[in-house]
């Protein structure tokens, strides 16, 4: 297996005059949740139909998993699983029955499909259930399912398309455990497409951030938002008030200084060392009790780089 | 091999036999006209295989198929469950090929089955002393090829136009329209022919002309349904 499970040089695909994706050059590597960030239209799903092979790319070119996307689709349809943009269950079907067509599909024998099925609905907490028909099933079920499926025959690699987009709150949460407890236990590398900010956050080593077709910033969630928002610190502690931001503001380093639900937010010019600042807010009669650098959560980066563009 | 097997089988499982009562509906439907009501019906005309009742044998899986077909790719497509089987491993011709094989498999079966119970049933009504079955035989026979041979024209006929259909509704709409310029163009040809041309041929010439053209239009149609399936098209449709 390659290092680097997917690579992509300069890939892009037109639809007409639109670019779906335009120029994306990355590098996924194995064994990671790889979190692809974007609006709705941003082109996340025509990059998962690009690695699959499902489209040809207009330029550029991807491996996934060592293969040529163009000319060795089905090379990668053999080694991956996907759950793309709707469950693609049959709902006519059992949860069973529905699972077994997939290993029939991926050519797994009859025992192995049965014991594999076991496994999968009990960890999932569907054994019970799995001769109904998944019709009527409630959609976070469904969508346990899917990955159920899209996990089935042991793929290295397996393609997430939105996996809790429709949920609520708590099936999504309880989706997203499930995804984290089967990935941590099948080794698999996730390239999961998502637009919920807090889900990357929670289950993705690297993410990149793709708008109308082009990709953003790639990275280390952590790092990104140090490197993007790493002029920013936040100070937890109590006292701060009007003198404290006056102080602040007639320091040179300091570009900006609010007070932020009882916090107090900083902007500095380039990486300015905090100890004097700290020095300074404890002179005002402040208490410190907390201080973090790069305070930008996933979804302040994620808009902040929104706005940049728009600009 | 295996992947057709394995499409049939989901065939067979979400389309024909699920497990629920309403899966029923269909073949009673199919064995209560062509088994019972149309033998009963047409009596000793049906066992003697004459034109009307063939002609009836002939048509009745024809609707039937297309009843089926035109939820084929199409109505995958509207439940969207065809991107993730054209994500999967599985070859483009075994999806195909399984839609037109169980069609063609399940249609032929009941019809076969509809034949022997009609024989069975005009044998009762009339309370005939000897047995009888279909005659002549032979007829029986080509009734069976032509039926094969119209199933699988409508068959492939239909999973081309389901493949270029965006809805179910669509498909049905399509069919039924080509199933009336299909009639219409027979009528146009066999008007077109020379005078005499019919009556200088013996009916088996004219039975094995007729399955000549189905066998070649059947072809025809298979080998268009196979090109136009392409995973890079029916992903973006």
């Amino acid at each position: 297996m390659p290092e680097s499970m997917i690579h992509a040089e300069h890939l892009s695909r037109s639809f007409g005059t639109i670019k779906a994706v335009d120029d994306l050059s990355m590098d996924v590597p194995a064994g990671i949740v790889f979190g692809f960030l974007g609006p709705n239209g941003a082109g996340k799903t025509t990059t998962i139909h690009l690695l699959l092979g499902l489209l040809e790319p207009t330029q550029g070119k991807a491996r996934v998993m060592g293969f040529d996307t163009r000319s060795q689709a089905d090379e990668i349809r053999n080694r991956s699983g996907a759950l793309l943009e709707f469950s693609g269950l049959y709902e006519r079907m059992s949860a069973e029955d529905n699972l077994d067509l997939y290993g029939r599909i991926y050519r797994m024998p009859g025992p192995e499909r049965k014991a594999r099925a076991k496994e999968l609905l009990t960890h999932l907490d569907l054994w019970d259930r799995r001769k109904e028909k998944v019709g009527n099933w409630s959609r976070g079920m469904k969508q346990k399912i899917a990955i159920a499926r899209a996990l089935f025959h042991h793929p290295p690699l397996v393609f997430l398309d939105e996996p809790t987009a429709g949920l609520d709150p708590v099936a999504a949460a309880a989706l997203r455990a499930d995804l984290t407890s089967l990935v941590a236990n099948e080794g698999v590398t996730v390239f999961l497409n998502t637009h919920n900010l807090a889900e990357a956050e929670k289950l993705c080593a690297q993410v990149g951030v793709i708008r109308k077709g082009k990709l953003l910033v790639l990275g280390n969630p952590d790092e990104l938002r140090l490197r993007e928002g790493g002029n920013k610190v936040e100070i937890i502690g109590r006292g701060f008030d009007e003198k404290t931001l006056t102080l602040l503001q007639a320091r040179p380093e300091v570009q900006r200084a609010e007070i932020q639900n009882s916090r107090l937010m900083i902007d500095t010019r380039g990486e300015s060392r905090i100890g004097p600042l700290v020095t300074l807010i404890v002179q005002s009669g402040a208490e410190v009790e907390d201080i973090s650098r790069g305070g930008e959560s996933l979804e302040e980066l994620f808009l902040t780089l929104m706005q940049e563009e728009n600009q | 091999m295996s992947d057709l097997w394995t499409m049939i089988w989901k065939e067979w499982k979400d389309f024909l036999w699920s497990g629920g009562r309403s899966d029923l509906l269909r073949p009673l439907l199919n064995i209560a006209v062509l088994g019972i009501i149309l033998p009963l019906s047409f009596s000793q005309g049906w066992i003697n295989l004459d034109p009307a009742p063939v002609l009836i044998v002939l048509f009745t899986p024809f609707m039937f198929v297309i009843l089926i077909i035109s939820d084929a790719i199409a109505g995958e497509r509207e439940r969207h469950t065809l991107e993730t089987l054209l994500a999967s491993r599985i070859s483009d011709r075994a999806i195909l090929l399984s839609k037109v094989l169980v069609a063609v498999a399940y249609n032929w079966a009941m019809t076969l089955l509809c034949l022997l119970l009609g024989a069975l049933v005009v044998n009762l009504s009339q309370g005939l002393r000897q047995w009888e079955f279909y005659k002549p035989i032979s007829l029986f026979s080509v009734v069976l090829v032509l039926c094969f041979l119209t199933t699988l024209l409508a068959a492939s006929g239909g999973v081309l136009i389901s493949l270029k259909s965006a809805t179910v509704r669509q498909a049905s709409q399509t069919m039924l329209l080509g199933l009336i310029i299909l009639g219409l163009s027979i009528s146009m040809i066999v008007r077109l022919l020379p005078p005499g041309f019919a009556t200088s041929l013996t009916t088996p010439q004219i039975v094995l002309i007729i399955m000549l053209v189905l066998v070649v239009l059947d072809a025809i149609l298979l080998v268009a349904s196979l090109a136009s399936f392409q995973r890079s098209r029916l992903i973006l449709s």
